[in-house]
């Protein structure tokens, strides 16, 4: 078992910076809010008021969190009003305890340049199964495929890893696994790697 | 009899023009995946491609092990350009940490990735140059390659898979009398590179098969999604490098390369015209870089993020934007690594691409998008 203590480093470097002496990356709490990031986020509540919830606001990215319902509709508020064009990724998390699939999607902005250095965090969660059947439970989620067309893969892939199924997408089929794959979908966390 | 088929078969209708083809997984012209076109006489109506060939589950394993014992095959599905794919992954582990990065250990990192973004593209270029039937441009830049993989072998040790950015800078220092001989490897790389415009970039039999075949226009090009060259290809000024600048990047001197046309043609010459810039960007990197200090902070053993956290970074692969969301829940493993790899965004593009174009063409399309098959599938 490894151990958590400060005393041994991995490997030796020839000088030692210290981190804390410089300024971190990350802002301590009592710093400010970067101001265009949380105008952004602003507008956003302002829309939807308490149907949206800002997790979090840091340089370049801010998160929100949506109700599954509602995700269409802030899709699209985001894409005419504020000028997100596409889907820079789109990543489900599993969370067993909480017994939901969460699907985050980070968009992004080419024609804004002034959004060019954003990256916005919307996500929302799909209800979980114990014993899933993709396509045929309630792990069901609103497909952004006719606001954001670049997430078409994006959602296939999404579909074969955590079986959240895409209502409204055209195509969805397996995209990576092989078309005979019978187990669960695999990177939901009670899928379990032989030998680990 | 029933007529349930399984997940995924389908029936299909057979109509008496259409002929479909599978072309691959193991036909050499498609990489490891299949492109499943139909094709009426010698055009193409419909295309369908279908990866997951050599899917690895890159992002499971990651799940199983912690920060740093991730590195090494985290780079897998890329290792000719394993800097840039390590780099994002990287940059999110400091950010979550917490950890400054030493100033010559930024310089090392990106003089790293930028040879990383040669040797990928040269790698490239040389399978571009075989499916369109010109063999020199096989061997030259399959030759010309070992220049820069000679630097990196000295600079890492290793001659592709180099796991050499860790959190906290990169794993060694530069050898002694380093900076001399990557300033003569990168300015003979690049007196070579420019030779090649005469034999391709240049040669009428080119640009009569790539010239107007496969045309992505600029709104498709954004509605699409896409990234890095085929983007700027069709005439979108989209850089990470200059648009989120990583590291030093702010510092140095190099522009990005945009072209209008969106044609198989500008989409191939992207990437050689940002090999001149990336020559550009070394030696200036050489000339700003402190000449000694620390490369590396130290960090714990195991480290961990603090409680629940999540970070998205990206940087500009050799490929396109290459990002890496990392969920952190306060143990020594990720929570959850995704990786957005340019290759699996640009895939989007390639059923537009060939609907309406001759079968002939298909090569020229396909290995124009810039497209790595192990890096998208994971």
């Amino acid at each position: 078992m490894s151990s958590d203590s400060d005393n041994e480093p991995i490997e030796t470097t020839s000088d030692v910076t210290p981190a804390s002496t410089k300024s971190s990356p990350t802002p301590e709490k009592e710093i400010e809010l970067p101001k265009f990031e949380k105008d952004l986020a602003d507008k956003i509540v302002e829309k939807f008021n308490t149907r949206v919830k800002v997790a979090f606001v840091k340089p370049d990215r801010v998160r929100i969190n949506v109700g599954r319902d509602d995700i269409k509709e802030v899709a699209e508020f985001l894409r005419d009003v504020l000028n997100f064009d596409h889907a820079e990724s789109v990543s489900g998390v599993d969370y067993p305890q909480d017994k939901e699939i969460e699907v985050v999607y980070h968009l992004g902005s080419y024609t804004d340049s002034s959004l060019s250095r954003q990256i916005l965090v919307l996500a929302t969660r799909a209800q979980r199964e114990e014993n899933p059947i993709p396509g045929n439970d309630a792990t069901k989620l609103p497909s952004l495929r006719e606001v954001f067309y670049s997430v078409e893969f994006h959602e296939r892939e999404i579909f074969e890893m955590f079986g959240v199924y895409f209502q409204g997408h055209p195509d969805n089929r397996r995209l990576l696994l092989p078309e005979d794959w019978a187990d669960l979908p695999p990177l939901r966390k009670d899928f379990a790697i032989k030998g680990r | 009899m029933t007529n349930e088929l399984p997940p995924g078969l389908a029936l299909q209708k057979v109509d008496e023009r259409i002929m479909t083809l599978n072309v691959g997984p193991q036909h050499p012209g498609s990489g490891h995946m299949r492109i499943i076109v139909q094709i009426d006489g010698d055009f193409i109506v419909a295309c369908d491609p279908d990866p997951g060939y050599v899917h690895r589950g890159e992002e499971k394993m990651a799940e199983y092990r912690n920060y740093i014992t991730n590195i090494p095959h985290l780079e897998r599905p890329v290792i000719h350009d394993s800097c840039n794919i390590l780099y994002p992954y990287v940059l999110g582990v400091e950010e979550l940490l917490g950890i400054e990065v030493p100033e010559r250990a930024k310089y090392i990192r990106v003089i790293a990735s930028e040879l990383n973004r040669c040797v990928y593209t040269m790698y490239w270029l040389a399978i571009y140059g075989i499916f369109l039937g010109h063999s020199t441009m096989f061997m030259w830049p399959a030759g010309d390659r070992e220049l820069l993989i000679d630097l990196l072998e000295k600079m890492t040790g290793a001659r592709v898979t180099h796991a050499h950015f860790v959190p906290g800078g990169v794993r060694n220092d530069l050898p002694p009398n380093f900076e001399d001989v990557c300033l003569r490897q990168v300015n003979y790389f690049e007196k070579r590179i420019k030779e090649y415009a005469a034999i391709f970039y240049d040669n009428p039999i080119l640009i009569a098969r790539t010239a107007n075949t496969g045309i992505l226009s600029r709104e498709d090009a954004i509605r699409l999604g896409t990234t890095g060259s085929v983007l700027r290809a069709s005439g979108v000024d989209y850089d990470l490098r200059k648009k989120e600048p990583y590291d030093v990047y702010e510092e140095l001197d190099f522009q990005t390369n945009v072209l209008k046309e969106g044609d198989s043609y500008a989409r191939s010459k992207i990437p050689w015209l940002d090999m001149m810039e990336s020559c550009r960007i070394i030696r200036h990197a050489l000339q700003k870089m402190p000449k000694s200090g620390s490369v590396r902070v130290k960090l714990k053993p195991n480290p961990k993020g603090k409680g629940l956290d999540s970070v998205y970074k990206r940087v500009e692969s050799g490929r396109g934007s290459l990002g890496c969301y990392i969920v952190s829940d306060g143990k020594p493993e990720p929570y959850r690594v995704k990786l957005s790899v340019g290759s699996f965004r640009n895939l989007i593009a390639l059923p537009y691409l060939l609907k309406g174009e001759k079968l002939g063409n298909m090569p020229a399309v396909y290995w124009s998008l810039n497209y790595w098959p192990v890096e998208a599938d994971r």
